[in-house]
């Protein structure tokens, strides 16, 4: 089976720290930052993004549409 | 179809016409004394011709907002109702007047308040230029006295509408909607193609093109304050535009005339043989007759203070337009009011009586 | 492999659809108004409709709708909604025509419109956000409020005896000749996401095909609403509304005729 591996990139301005991607995330690669945007919200970020797999699910729950995330395929 | 003279209603004659003038869609709601509208339009069946849609909505509430759906996407899109269905409408009203969306309606007015009478009235000047709905708003009154006026005002209306991207409406009552007149209809007008209305309407929400315009938002909300007062600001300096150009009234014998009778619609016809009367006795009387509502010629009207010693205002409610002819008049001279309630239409001798009992006896 | 040999345009697989544009939305964190939009957006633009869509939104926490998808907007009045799409669709019939409305607008005082609407087959779609509680004006009783939920006018619970009982439009809407697809779906997970997403798409595909009206609801959330945590409120949803107003077609007559 082909390895994916992922990235995913978040836009913090748009983010509010609602958490759903945390919990839809098989890879627990997301976590809320200790920071916080220019709206007030504390925003996430990929914190073991080695361990991303591209499954977009975080992406696909975001209310908000704040996550890009991208996928290739590993070459053996 | 060129220019034929009929015998119809004046009910009938709001559908003939606005299926002659290019109407897209009427959306209506049985009501008396204004069923014929619907009712002709259905027979006539204009979707199979010209393509105009015909829809029975479900009440006058889905009407006006069909209306709204269709007008705000640039379309000749009208509704015909009766008073108490009028006022479920004015939500819609205020709405289109905020939105700047080019609806037109019709008012067969009957007795109210309330549920009321069948019978006509004109009960309904204060709801139509006051606004019923909330806001400062004006919505273009045209008020017509025969079935001829009934059938050339629908494309005025949308002429009007159109023109000032405002609300405009037929301010009617049950003896026009009833009686039948002579009318010569006017000549078929082509609905416009979806093309012209994108190209005349820029502002309509037609679908946004590709890589063209901004979307449309066809709204009327706005909550920053400072945005709202500007949009309210460009309201009234479109309405002061109206009241400058498309004042609309007629005279007749005012020239020798010592005292005016003001009147509107089925009233002014009422007077018209009251004045023929009042001649004869000698009583040298002439009709000022608004055509429009808003605007209303308040300069005209101002102007009659100059020459005439008193002014009777004729109209059947408790008084309504009376108000905009004594602020016209300020006081320089006599203004009286007569009118009958509760669906009662006042005979042309009762009119003449009160002219003898009022304005007489105090100018 | 490096993060820049992943960063790369060809293989963005999920991103915010074009069609939705860069104004940061209005709704609470978590909300499930946002997820609703972003399948319109998707939807639209797959279906190569921007240009022929016309959106009405409606009164309530939605009613700022027209400012985050890029297509042509009309705001209704509070309830009306299916009435403008009625007069849009008439007069602009190769349009697509969608409502999106909310439960007191689509249920309380839009009942007859939405019904209307529906039975007399218009071909559009209405878009039925229903998460049991008025939001936008601070959490009150909704028409399709469950029994023993807690909300500002009915603080101890609802109440038959006093509030009556909440409402199944989907259900009254399946019984309707008018209708050519009905559908209750959600969007808390990704699988119930790319369930809900063809099923837009069937009745925004539907409205054009001059099949009838459909009804997309989406079991929703209100987490502001139901003060509860945006995780939460997927839970007590799934708990709570999910067997009250159950997933899945109850008509779909989309492939007849």
């Amino acid at each position: 089976m082909a390895k994916m591996k992922g990235a995913i990139e978040v836009n913090t301005e748009r983010c509010k720290g609602c958490s759903l991607c945390i919990l839809a995330c098989p890879q627990k690669v997301i976590a809320l930052a200790n920071k916080v945007n220019l709206h007030g919200y504390p925003y996430v970020e990929a914190v073991r993004e080695e361990a991303c797999i591209g499954c977009a699910s975080c992406g696909i729950v975001c209310p908000d549409g704040c996550i890009t995330v991208y996928r290739k395929k590993v070459e053996e | 179809m060129e220019k034929e003279v009929v015998l119809m209603k004046g009910n009938e004659a709001i559908a003939h016409a606005a299926i002659r003038c290019g109407c897209d869609g009427y959306f209506g709601y049985p009501i008396t004394p204004q069923s014929e509208v619907i009712e002709t339009l259905a027979e006539l069946k204009p979707w199979e011709t010209t393509g105009m849609q015909v829809v029975q909505a479900e009440s006058e509430l889905a009407s006006i907002y069909m209306v709204y759906g269709a007008a705000g996407a640039g379309k000749r899109a009208m509704t015909s109702s009766s008073s108490p269905g009028i006022a479920l409408m004015q939500e819609g009203i205020t709405y289109m007047a905020g939105a700047e969306v080019p609806g037109v309606f019709v008012n067969v007015q009957r007795g109210g308040p309330g549920l009321g009478t069948i019978q006509p009235s004109q009960g309904d000047y204060f709801q139509a230029t006051r606004g019923g709905g909330n806001g400062d708003y004006k919505v273009i009154v045209l008020a017509p006295n025969s079935v001829q006026e009934m059938a050339d005002f629908v494309d005025l209306a949308f002429e009007l509408a159109f023109k000032y991207r405002n609300p405009a409406m037929i301010l009617s009552d049950g003896v026009i909607g009833q009686m039948m007149e002579k009318v010569v209809l006017p000549p078929q007008k082509p609905r416009r193609t979806d093309e012209e209305v994108i190209r005349e309407c820029p502002w309509a929400s037609t679908g946004k093109p590709k890589g063209g315009r901004e979307r449309v938002v066809i709204t009327s909300l706005e909550l920053k304050p400072e945005i709202m007062e500007q949009r309210n600001n460009a309201l009234q300096a479109k309405y002061r535009q109206i009241e400058e150009n498309e004042v609309r009234y007629e005279q007749q014998l005012m020239d020798d005339a010592e005292y005016a009778i003001v009147a509107f619609g089925s009233a002014a016809r009422l007077s018209e043989k009251a004045i023929e009367i009042a001649r004869q006795e000698g009583i040298k009387v002439g009709l000022f007759r608004p055509i429009t509502l808003f605007p209303f010629p308040t300069r005209q009207i101002a102007a009659l203070a100059e020459s005439k010693k008193g002014i009777l205002v004729v109209e059947i409610n408790a008084g309504q337009m009376v108000q905009d002819v004594r602020l016209a008049v300020n006081g320089r001279i006599p203004v009286e009011q007569f009118g009958r309630l509760g669906g009662i239409v006042p005979e042309p001798e009762e009119i003449v009586e009160a002219l003898r009992n009022s304005i007489l006896t105090k100018a | 492999m490096d993060r820049n040999q992943i960063v790369q345009p060809e293989n963005i697989v999920c991103k915010k659809p074009t069609l939705m544009n860069d104004n940061n939305m209005h709704y609470c964190p978590g909300c499930s108004h946002g997820v609703v939009h972003k399948l319109i957006a998707e939807v639209i633009e797959e279906m190569g409709m921007e240009d022929k869509a016309v959106g009405v939104s409606p009164v309530g926490c939605a009613v700022f709708a027209y400012n985050y998808i890029d297509i042509d907007w009309q705001e209704a009045a509070h309830g009306r909604a299916p009435a403008l799409a009625t007069g849009i669709k008439r007069c602009w019939p190769d349009r697509l025509v969608f409502t999106y409305q909310g439960d007191g607008d689509l249920a309380c005082i839009g009942t007859c419109e939405t019904i209307h609407a529906l039975n007399r087959g218009e071909n559009i779609v209405i878009i039925f956000v229903n998460n049991a509680i008025y939001g936008m004006t601070g959490g009150q009783m909704a028409p399709t409020t469950l029994i023993g939920q807690k909300t500002s006018t009915c603080p101890y619970g609802r109440d038959p005896q006093l509030h009556g009982y909440p409402l199944k439009m989907a259900d009254i809407a399946a019984q309707l000749e008018g209708t050519c697809y009905v559908t209750r779906q959600s969007v808390e997970s990704v699988a119930s996401i790319l369930k809900a997403k063809k099923a837009l798409r069937k009745a925004f595909e539907a409205s054009m095909a001059g099949k009838g009206s459909s009804l997309v609801e989406f079991v929703s959330t209100c987490n502001s609403g139901w003060k509860l945590t945006p995780a939460k409120a997927n839970e007590w949803m799934k708990e709570n509304m999910f067997p009250f107003y159950p997933k899945g077609d109850l008509k779909d007559t989309t492939s007849d005729k």
